[in-house]
């Protein structure tokens, strides 16, 4: 019977290692791919290894392709990536403890609308979108994809609206006792509690903005203000069949994205669910 | 209403800035602000412009439903919503299945539960880049090490990216393997689901696949009907993978609907007709999402 049951274990552990490894497959040829000659990416003698660890593709891809270098790139997704992820932050935490914590008039109205705009996939609006801010002149700056950041994220104000009403009011009422008002509730009592939600919050879209092709490939026309993904396609259209610096800069183009789920894997997982689950 | 009151400072609680309707509209006023500038009025142009023609240089001209007929008959929009309910319908229950089996495989205790669901996770957390598509496009593509290995297996030229049948897909299978959110939703609700359920089934003899049928689905349902909403309008609306990996080809074989609005929009600049696009697809989306919303209450199951 023990030993039954150990068998079985092991066999379990040998299957969901197998089946992650074959996940990770693609991520980890990449790598692979980055540290090859150009000869030994792709065909049928392709090996798994490098036969010789070619570190040049690094260089050579950091130079890109025209009179700019990555560099340039990772500023501008830093910059957007960044004050994108604080604009998030703080709509998203706002509105969120307003829509969850205030009875004002309107209330039931604002939170159907904001679940709608939930629900409505963003490509229906991406020509009438970019008609405005083309009126307005902002085409080919970085503001369409960051001010819009600032005025909350629906998918966030949903999941923070489920981590605030997880909170005893009876909190909110010991502080009106002591003095607080609606104003400093949210920031003295409600703020850090949302502790867990903000990284999760943090973690998400900022891998999304980074991740997001679509809105530089929009808003961006000027290679100077390219993002690292717009870069990216743009670099390998122009390097044709040389792989090895491509897939060396992809791989560098997802470190941010790796270093910050390595620090908040933990929190991760708990807050994706919650906005679900709770619902 | 709340009362007026004094605090110990002697400001007074119930003036206008500290009554509920002014702070519930200051705390809201971010979304407000976007969803009239940023959603409304977009909307309201979209539909306005659906009935015009219109480049970007020059003023809308109203047209009618001129657009709206020409829709009827143009066979690469028709073709572009064929293919995007193909994807659609194989994809998004591939990606469900995927997501909730692994999410049962990782339901047992283990000291390296939190190691494999971060490992699983990892797709989901890169999936969307652009150097997934990348690597995607030359994993799959015609010498690449999945294609070497089809031919290893004895199929003579196959070729994913060069067929309208199998071009499909790579684009398929990168949007299953991204499970990993979905994984974690199920994984969160498996959690809930009290083992007296499954210990008075046990004793009444049911077997696994027993009772996975008869009580985790069930229970899992109504988080099921959430991941299938949220999954269909992403699979819906699919670019990046697509624009990137095959461009919409071979043949407009993966001419997905976003992609063949961009196309209209910002290559052709035909706005008013990619307008009159948007607008059928949203008008197909909403209906299916409501179908489901409405069958679910026959296919839901909620613990009292």
């Amino acid at each position: 019977m023990h030993r039954k049951r150990i068998a079985r274990d092991v066999i379990y552990h040998i299957f969901v290692i197998a089946f992650g490894l074959l996940m990770v497959y693609p991520v980890l040829w990449m790598i692979l791919s980055s540290f090859k000659m150009k000869s030994e990416i792709l065909g049928n003698n392709a090996p798994f290894l490098p036969s010789v660890w070619v570190f040049e593709n690094y260089p050579n891809g950091w130079q890109g392709s025209g009179s700019l270098t990555f560099a340039t790139y990772f500023r501008n997704s830093i910059i957007v990536t960044c004050l994108g992820t604080l604009g998030t932050v703080l709509s998203s935490t706002m509105v969120s403890y307003g829509l969850a914590r205030i009875r004002f008039i309107g209330r039931q109205f604002w939170f159907t609308a904001m679940i709608m705009t939930m629900l409505l996939p963003g490509q229906v609006l991406m020509i009438p979108q970019y008609i405005i801010w083309n009126r307005l002149g902002l085409v080919g700056t970085f503001i369409p994809l960051i001010l819009p950041k600032f005025l909350g994220w629906p998918f966030f104000i949903y999941m923070m609206m489920q981590f605030i009403r997880g909170l005893p009011k009876e909190l909110d009422e010991a502080a009106m006792i002591d003095g607080c008002n609606k104003y400093s509730i949210f920031s003295r009592v409600i703020l850090p509690l949302l502790g867990p939600s903000i990284i999760t919050t943090i973690v998400i879209s900022f891998y999304w903005i980074w991740d997001d092709y679509m809105g530089p490939l929009l808003y961006l026309s000027k290679p100077a203000l390219y993002t690292v993904s717009l870069a990216i396609k743009g670099f390998a259209d122009a390097q044709g069949t040389n792989f090895g610096p491509m897939f060396a800069m992809s791989s560098l183009s997802l470190i941010p994205v790796f270093l910050l789920f390595l620090f908040f894997n933990r929190y991760l997982m708990d807050g994706v669910t919650a906005g679900a689950v709770k619902g | 209403m709340q009362a007026t009151r004094r605090k110990p400072g002697g400001r007074l609680q119930g003036s206008f800035l500290y009554r509920d309707n002014t702070v519930g509209y200051v705390f809201a006023a971010p979304f407000i602000i976007s969803f009239l500038a940023l959603t409304m009025v977009p909307m309201g142009l979209s539909l306005y412009y659906s009935f015009c023609t219109y480049k970007i240089a020059a003023d809308p001209v109203w047209i009618g439903l001129k657009n709206y007929a020409d829709l009827m008959r143009d066979a690469t929009f028709g073709n572009s919503l064929l293919v995007t309910i193909q994807y659609v319908v194989i994809g998004v229950p591939l990606k469900l299945i995927f997501a909730l089996l692994i999410a049962v495989l990782l339901t047992k205790p283990t000291r390296a539960q939190g190691l494999y669901r971060a490992v699983y996770y990892i797709p989901s957390l890169i999936g969307g880049s652009v150097a997934v598509a990348l690597v995607w496009k030359q994993l799959f593509g015609s010498r690449g090490p999945i294609v070497t290995l089809i031919k290893a297996l004895g199929v003579k030229g196959f070729n994913f990216f060069g067929s309208t049948t199998w071009a499909f897909v790579p684009l398929v299978l990168c949007n299953a393997w991204q499970f990993g959110s979905s994984m974690l939703i199920f994984a969160s609700g498996l959690k809930q689901i009290s083992k007296e359920y499954y210990e008075a089934a046990e004793i009444d003899g049911a077997n696994a696949v027993k009772r996975f049928f008869r009580i985790t689905l069930p229970i899992l349902s109504p988080i099921i009907l959430f991941n299938l909403i949220m999954q269909l309008i992403s699979g819906f609306m699919t670019f990046t993978q697509a624009q990137i990996i095959t461009d919409g080809g071979p043949n407009y074989a993966t001419n997905y609907i976003a992609l063949n609005i961009f196309k209209e929009g910002f290559a052709y600049q035909h706005m008013g007709y990619a307008c009159a696009q948007s607008w059928i697809m949203l008008l197909i989306m909403a209906a299916v999402t409501g179908i489901i919303f409405k069958t679910s209450s026959s296919w839901t199951f909620y613990e009292s």
